[in-house]
């Protein structure tokens, strides 16, 4: 089968961050999705917002080495955004209609799960980063997001030399870390 | 210092960029120190977590990248000016008819007002006060002389204002419309009965026309409990409703229906009741079949016969929220349990009538 054979390369370029995949795969869905939210009261800024986050969906199960959807992205991706506009209508009150009722047509339960908890975790970092200020903000990023040395992190921020650099990253990943997990345990306590 | 050691020898481990010899004399130090270990545990999913944190944030701004650029290209397009034009092709002659029967009902309307309203008092709103006449101010007087010693009147007072009332808690809390008690200063309660008792106002609420009022009277005797409820749910078009008031010295039935949920040019705090209602009745309850208190009866419309607003009993809820942080007068309990749910009409009120007082303020 050609096309299982295409979806399946194209799910392997989306865990690899491989530009022209993601392109694909946007280029051939948006509209499906764009229809499927602009018929249940929403916007055209709803829809890009509610595929942007299906493709996260997408994505996240693609990097976490599950290539097998069971479905043709196609399919999924408007499972997992109807799910996820259905929600946003309900959290707004508004009336969500015929699309209730439509039946399911495959189960997104648990990738959603997943993806709502990592969703936590996401904004709890980003908040713990907000919180963290300047420059220290900037130099854990460089470090651990952007993966630049120490060498080149001392040069950047003007410290003397790489220890320096060590010393301040240190005592700023230990703020990062309190922050963090201050409100992490917290929410998964209950 | 040391501390900075081990949380770099940590970061290093988990990285694996340990030299062979150096990882087997951490892995014992691990296994021989609870506390590096979590610390070890811990730093693992911090990196984990932000390694994660790291891939969505990318993730989502390479999207935002691939959408602008495949929107400028024209290779996606937004659909929801498509959406509207289709709409409005599909709809377009139904508008221009729904328009135009507008249009021409508007005019029509307008026209048929205008030939039928009289010149003066264009849909004035009257309380349905009974502001006494004189008259019946000077025969009070004479009155009240005679009787001195009967009565709760204040002797130079002024008979201005009258309504009804009704209970709302058996301590002695009465309900009535703030505009039948409006400026006075001495409020005397009547029952069925003839009995007369002294109040004191308790709380005015403006807004929704209602005040409350507590009989202290040392004759007053209370009552161990309410037959009616205040209705908190909501209410009916159609409805069958009935009130009992005092628009003259006696108390008088009436019935009638739910007709607008909505009061005077719209207002929501009230509804319209189509029931025969004459000056003195302001301030009695409008009660369903089940013996519940849905409204207030308040005012009614000049010129039209039969066009009574009643204020809504959820007010009668807000106006005691906003009396409890307004005041730290005793808290009212309002009855909210009907006990002549299944009685005949006859039956139930006979059980009210006794609550429902004549309202005069002086």
């Amino acid at each position: 089968m050609t096309t299982d054979r295409n979806e399946w390369e194209l799910l392997k370029g989306l865990a690899s961050n491989d530009r022209k995949s993601i392109e694909t795969i946007y280029r051939t869905h948006y509209s499906m999705v764009q229809t499927l939210v602009i018929n249940n009261s929403g916007t055209s800024d709803d829809a890009r917002d509610i595929f942007q986050e299906a493709l996260i969906v997408l994505y996240e199960k693609a990097r976490s080495g599950s290539f097998e959807l069971h479905a043709q992205i196609k399919t999924y991706l408007y499972a997992v955004s109807r799910r996820l506009w259905l929600k946003k209508l309900s959290a707004n009150k508004r009336i969500a209609g015929d699309l209730a009722n439509a039946a399911e047509t495959i189960a997104t339960e648990e990738d959603l799960e997943m993806y709502e908890h990592r969703s936590r975790d996401f904004e709890m970092m980003e908040e713990a980063l907000l919180h963290l200020g300047e420059p220290c903000k900037e130099i854990l990023e460089s470090y651990y997001l952007r993966r630049k040395s120490m060498t080149e992190i001392a040069k950047e921020f003007g410290y003397t030399n790489a220890d320096n650099a060590k010393n301040q990253k240190y005592k700023c990943l230990m703020r990062l870390k309190k922050i963090f997990f201050g409100h992490y345990n917290n929410n998964n306590q209950d | 210092m040391d501390e900075r050691l081990i949380q770099e020898s940590i970061e290093r481990y988990i990285r694996g960029e340990m030299l062979p010899e150096e990882r087997k004399f951490f892995e014992e130090l691990r296994k021989s120190n609870p506390g590096v270990d979590q610390m070890v545990v811990e730093h693992t999913l911090f990196l984990h977590l932000m390694e994660r944190y790291g891939d969505r944030r990318n993730f989502k701004s390479t999207l935002q990248d691939v959408h602008n650029e495949l929107f400028e290209s024209g290779q996606i397009r937004q659909t929801q000016e498509t959406r509207i034009v289709r709409l409005w092709l599909k709809y377009r002659k139904t508008v221009a008819v729904a328009a135009s029967i507008a249009g021409i009902t508007a005019l029509a309307i307008s026209g048929i007002t205008s030939y039928f309203t009289p010149k003066a008092d264009v849909t004035r709103i009257e309380y349905l006060n009974s502001k006494v006449s004189l008259l019946e101010k000077g025969q009070k007087s004479i009155n009240d002389k005679l009787n001195k010693s009967q009565t709760k009147i204040p002797v130079e007072a002024e008979f201005k204002l009258g309504g009804t009332g009704f209970m709302v808690d058996p301590r002695g809390y009465i309900l009535t419309n703030a505009h039948v008690i409006a400026n006075s200063t001495v409020v005397i309660v009547e029952n069925n009965k003839g009995q007369q008792f002294k109040t004191n106002i308790v709380y005015i609420s403006p807004n929704s026309d209602l005040a409350f009022l507590k009989i202290v009277d040392s004759e007053y005797k209370a009552p161990p409990v309410l037959p009616y409820a205040i209705s908190r749910g909501n209410i009916e078009l159609g409805e069958q409703i009935f009130t009992l008031g005092y628009p003259r010295n006696e108390i008088v039935y009436g019935e009638g229906y739910l007709s607008a949920k909505t009061g005077y040019l719209g207002d929501t705090l009230a509804c319209q009741i189509a029931v025969a209602a004459n000056p003195g009745n302001s301030g009695g309850p409008v009660l369903d079949r089940n013996g519940e208190i849905i409204g207030v009866l308040s005012n009614r419309q000049v010129q039209a016969q039969g066009a009574v607003f009643a204020v809504r009993s959820r007010n009668i809820f807000m106006a005691l929220q906003e009396m409890k942080s307004d005041s730290s007068l005793a808290s009212i309990r309002l009855p909210l349990n009907s006990t002549i749910k299944n009685m005949d009409r006859v039956q139930q009120v006979k059980k009210i009538q006794e609550f429902i007082y004549l309202v005069k303020s002086y």
